[in-house]
């Protein structure tokens, strides 16, 4: 068993909230050097730039997760975490459908660049990805999960957009990989909640708009780093399991 | 005021199939679509007035024993959540109107703030 210090939440210059300064090469110096091995991207109902981030980690003990910070009817943000880019691209599709044909205006929403392995520049996305998708919380884990994706849903305890706010307390019917709780938070405060759905693991991750930002708040103890590995640390089975960390 | 008599006054339609009795009132309303806040600001036996119809809307009526729900703007609960609405005796009440204009409406009709 190896254990890879892992961030499953980042954002890069395509989520028009992320510094100007998270290109792939950026990112990848920033996780190299805090001794992160595992990196999902998951930028805002988007997943243009996950290639980019996976060439420019080439040559790097640093393995980068497919993802995507997917926001629900309810206004919650579901990170979904995949194996593979055509996995992304197969919920990116179904996202493209339902995500309401509004523009960006970058002067108040800030920029949408898709780049290149380098960092530079090959087009800006239109359409605002900072919005809600018509995906239920429930459908969108249904389909995560019919992906063979992990649904986590992010900053729980977060008034924008965290779980909690917008629907008062962790519904009972819903498959929950793991729970992401706010980078400052206790998780003794989610898990002492009577909705809490027990055994559910919760998680910490940078959700790295800056550089400086990017964290591995979490190891995992796992053979490989697959989400079939991840997903037995979050179940504490076959003796993965996963441990928060302070800050390097 | 009778909820029979919101009903008419705003032009509802019901999404659950529960009879609406002559002991169903409300004085109060509350508006939000934040389930958190409501939870800690709708009073008992208030209306809700919110444009979201996922499940977790009944289960917050129930436990604050609301009278009904004003789902707005043509939001749509699904079968299940209407299912579990009639176990709660929720009334789930619907409009293509606005959040604002069905608060407005309430006032004019003589409901105030929860």
């Amino acid at each position: 068993m190896k254990t890879y210090r892992a961030d499953l939440h980042l954002h890069t210059v395509l989520s028009p909230c992320a510094d100007i300064a998270m290109i792939p090469p950026v990112i990848i110096d920033e996780a190299v050097s805090s001794g992160i091995h595992i990196l999902a991207v998951t930028d805002h109902n988007h997943t243009a730039n996950i290639q980019s981030v996976q060439r420019a980690a080439r040559g790097y003990d640093l393995t980068i997760l497919a993802g995507m910070e997917l926001q629900t009817a309810e206004d919650i943000h579901l990170l979904c975490i995949f194996d593979t880019m055509d996995q992304a691209s197969a919920l990116q599709e179904i996202v493209d459908h339902l995500l309401p044909a509004i523009l960006n205006k970058p002067d108040y929403f800030g920029e949408q660049f898709i780049v290149d392995e380098t960092g530079d520049f090959i087009r800006s996305e239109d359409r605002l990805l900072l919005n809600s998708t018509a995906l239920t919380l429930q459908s969108a884990m249904e389909h995560i999960h019919a992906l063979n994706g992990l649904a986590i849903p992010a900053h729980v305890d977060r008034q924008a957009y965290g779980l909690l706010p917008a629907l008062g307390f962790f519904p009972a019917d819903l498959h929950y990989d793991a729970i992401e709780i706010f980078k400052h938070s206790d998780p003794s405060s989610i898990t002492s909640l009577p909705s809490y759905p027990a055994g559910v693991s919760v998680l910490k991750n940078s959700d790295a708009h800056f550089p400086k930002d990017i964290h591995g708040a979490c190891c995992y103890c796992i053979e490989h780093p697959t989400i079939e590995e991840i997903r037995k640390a979050f179940k504490g089975e076959d003796g993965r399991y996963i441990k928060h960390v302070q800050r390097n | 005021m009778k909820l029979n008599e919101i009903t008419q006054k705003l032009n509802l339609h019901q999404f659950t199939n529960q009879e609406i009795g002559s002991d169903d009132e409300a004085s109060l309303a509350y508006c939000s679509d934040m389930l958190s806040c409501v939870m800690t600001g709708a009073g008992h036996h208030s209306i809700w007035v919110t444009l979201q119809a996922h499940q977790n809307i009944v289960a917050v009526a129930a436990l604050l024993e609301l009278t009904a729900i004003i789902i707005t703007e043509n939001a749509l609960p699904d079968e299940a959540t209407i299912h579990k609405a009639n176990q709660e005796g929720i009334k789930l009440m619907g409009t293509s109107e606005k959040n604002f204009e069905v608060c407005g409406k309430l006032w004019e009709i003589g409901l105030r703030s929860s």
